[in-house]
């Protein structure tokens, strides 16, 4: 195990590179954009000397260069800055607000895209060559091929217009927040024993999480199906048979085995599942981190987009190493 | 004398989109207890279909169409699933052709032999674990394997662990498919020798392989293979002294020697399409014999000298 932890050491330290070409990619291409916050929050019709006093009192004179500079050494040193527009509130804290709200519909779209795709995958797996395979196999390309605000309208139109059951938008009906401990409404009134707002917030997950993870699930349920059937075909099972362990116990081994690949489409969905996540918020109103960096786009708030670039690809870093570990842990041939 | 395994008139057919290739053609074969029979054939010839029928573990689009096979008094094609699956590891143990692909590269060595064990008899943990350490000492390895995973170890340690998981519950028939073909000479002595010594401790023993001389030397009888058919069958001295059938006189020939300074003869053209056997004996294309007879109808089935043959030179 002493390799495992040299290897999550190595891991962790490539972070840092990528994080720091993936923000100078971000910081030039957002200045490359026509428009700055200041014209964008004051509008055109200001005088010149007003934009210009604007302008300096922001750092947005200054040489490119040295504007780059010091943002990589703000950041290295944690300072995320503050947002350019209106309040200029501190940027973390403003991710901050927005993030767990994006977990929580990230979280639930990857739960429910993981067990359909499991639970379609194997069907269509164990029946190979029956007309369920044929339409699991259907169901997979469609879901992969959907596009999320079109089918997230649908769905708002068929539970939220024509049945009425279900609300279209937002996190939670206004009013009706738990307490805040770790700001993921589930979790909070689960623990402050809120069913209310449990419940008022499980209805409100529930089109935007689902959108996702069926958009989601496409991937898996081929993944699976394949796996599985190369895993069913090989001599251990045959083996497994020759030996008259039980089917049950047959399946379980072979699920084990066949998920190893799962764990690494896991690891990389997730920044899918966080660019998916930008297209579900911006379609079911939800107050994330994809509404967020796509009102700060708009508005050219080079430190608020920075940030939140920045602190997805630390997100996603993490993620893929946790879903490394589990996949050392998992398949004994890995040894790093 | 009571036959511990007895099959008749046993067929396995495999559906292709081609036709229905006849892979075992009403085959009958007897073994008796503490006997270590030898089948031999070229690739494609039936013997592993044989052998995965005697266990039941045909897979679509394979299916065994006819026949008896009675294991110790009872026909295992009338038995239920869970009456089988309790045949099979119990009874009847099977050791496969590839070991580097026959364990659960998931599970440690220790885990897959009691699961086994756990499977046929209520036993605990920690005594089957005891029972796996012993199992892999009486196959040449530690018992410290037990905590071993399969990447770990080699081809032949694995074939040992794939012995000892076939024996875990002592069944009195040891089915083993190719056991040493993946496997170097020196290694395939050891393993050969390991299941030799099974006869003697009661278990009766059937041999595939392609490799007449290692059938010739450890087997007590042999039976020869041929498009689906058995064509000889008898005690393997005789067999390779004496050999009835053209089809084993041919794969004798087509055995190197070290010592005779005898060139190899090759046997010309190639085993049949079974889809679409050719009309008499499946042989009759290759045969140096063949006679007219040969081409139009199926050859009898006689004894001669206490030997099975499956050809018109002896025929009526």
């Amino acid at each position: 195990m002493a390799s495992l932890k040299a290897y999550i050491a190595t891991r962790a330290l490539l972070v840092i590179p990528t994080v720091i070409i993936l923000l100078t990619l971000v910081f030039f291409i957002l200045r490359i954009l026509p428009g700055d916050p200041i014209a964008s929050m004051v509008g055109q019709k200001v005088p010149p000397e007003v934009l210009e006093k604007l302008r300096e009192e922001a750092g947005l004179n200054k040489p490119l260069i040295v504007q780059y500079v010091d943002y990589i050494f703000n950041i290295i040193h944690g300072d995320f800055g503050r947002s350019m527009i209106w309040g200029k509130r501190p940027v973390l804290s403003e991710i901050m607000d927005r993030f767990p709200a994006t977990l929580e519909l990230t979280i639930f779209g990857f739960i429910i895209s993981v067990i359909l795709g499991v639970i379609t995958g194997s069907v269509a797996a164990f029946r190979r060559g029956s007309k369920l395979d044929a339409s699991m196999r259907v169901y997979s390309i469609l879901a992969y091929s959907l596009f999320i605000p079109w089918f997230g309208m649908v769905l708002q139109m068929i539970f939220g217009v024509y049945f009425d059951i279900l609300p279209i938008g937002g996190r939670i009906s206004p009013g009706m927040e738990p307490e805040r401990i770790t700001s993921l409404y589930v979790l909070d009134s689960i623990i402050t024993l809120n069913f209310k707002a449990l419940s008022a917030s499980l209805i409100h997950l529930f089109l935007p999480s689902l959108t996702l993870g069926i958009v989601l699930s496409g991937a898996y349920t081929r993944l699976v199906r394949n796996n599985l059937i190369d895993v069913l075909s090989q001599d251990y099972i045959t083996a497994y048979r020759s030996r008259g362990v039980k089917n049950m116990k047959i399946v379980r081994h072979a699920m084990k085995n066949a998920f190893i690949p799962v764990i690494t489409l896991m690891g990389l969905q997730f920044a899918i599942l966080l660019a998916g996540a930008v297209l579900t918020e911006t379609t079911f109103s939800w107050p994330g981190m994809g509404t967020f960096l796509l009102e700060r786009i708009q508005y050219r708030d080079y430190n608020s987009v920075q940030g939140a670039i920045v602190f997805y690809a630390l997100f996603v870093a993490l993620i893929s190493l946790v879903v490394d570990v589990i996949y050392a842990l998992i398949d004994p041939r890995i040894r790093y | 004398m009571m036959s511990l395994l007895e099959i008749r008139n046993l067929s396995t057919y495999y559906h292709s989109r081609r036709g229905v290739l006849r892979a075992v053609d009403m085959v009958s074969l007897s073994l008796d207890e503490r006997e270590f029979v030898g089948i031999v054939g070229e690739s494609g010839c039936g013997k592993s279909t044989l052998a995965f029928s005697i266990m039941r573990l045909i897979q679509p689009p394979g299916e065994i169409v006819e026949g008896e096979i009675i294991f110790s008094g009872k026909n295992l094609l009338e038995l239920n699933d869970e009456e089988m699956r309790r045949v099979r590891g119990k009874e009847i143990g099977m050791v496969f052709q590839d070991p580097m692909t026959s364990l659960d590269p998931l599970e440690k060595i220790g885990d897959q032999i009691v699961e086994t064990i756990q499977m046929h008899e209520d036993i605990g943990k920690k005594e089957a674990l005891e029972k796996a350490r012993e199992l892999l000492e009486s196959v040449g390895l530690p018992g410290n394997r037990v905590n071993y995973y399969p990447h770990q170890l080699s081809g032949g340690q694995r074939q040992r662990v794939m012995i000892a998981l076939a024996i875990a519950l002592n069944p009195t028939l040891l089915i083993a498919d190719e056991p040493t073909t993946a496997l170097d000479v020196i290694v395939q002595e050891k393993i050969m020798n390991i299941l030799k010594k099974m006869t003697s401790e009661g278990r009766s023993i059937i041999l595939i392989t392609h490799d007449f001389s290692l059938a010739a030397e450890k087997s007590d009888r042999i039976v020869i293979m041929y498009a689906g058919w058995i064509v000889e069958m008898g005690d393997s001295k005789k067999l390779v002294n004496d050999p009835l059938h053209p089809y084993t006189k041919g794969l004798l020939e087509s055995v190197p020697d070290l010592w005779l300074e005898r060139r190899i003869k090759t046997m010309p053209g190639l085993p049949p399409d079974l889809v679409n056997p050719p009309p008499g004996c499946k042989f009759h294309p290759r045969c140096p014999k063949a006679m007219d007879v040969c081409r139009k109808e199926e050859p009898p089935e006689v004894q001669v000298n206490g030997r099975f043959v499956k050809c018109w030179l002896y025929g009526v």
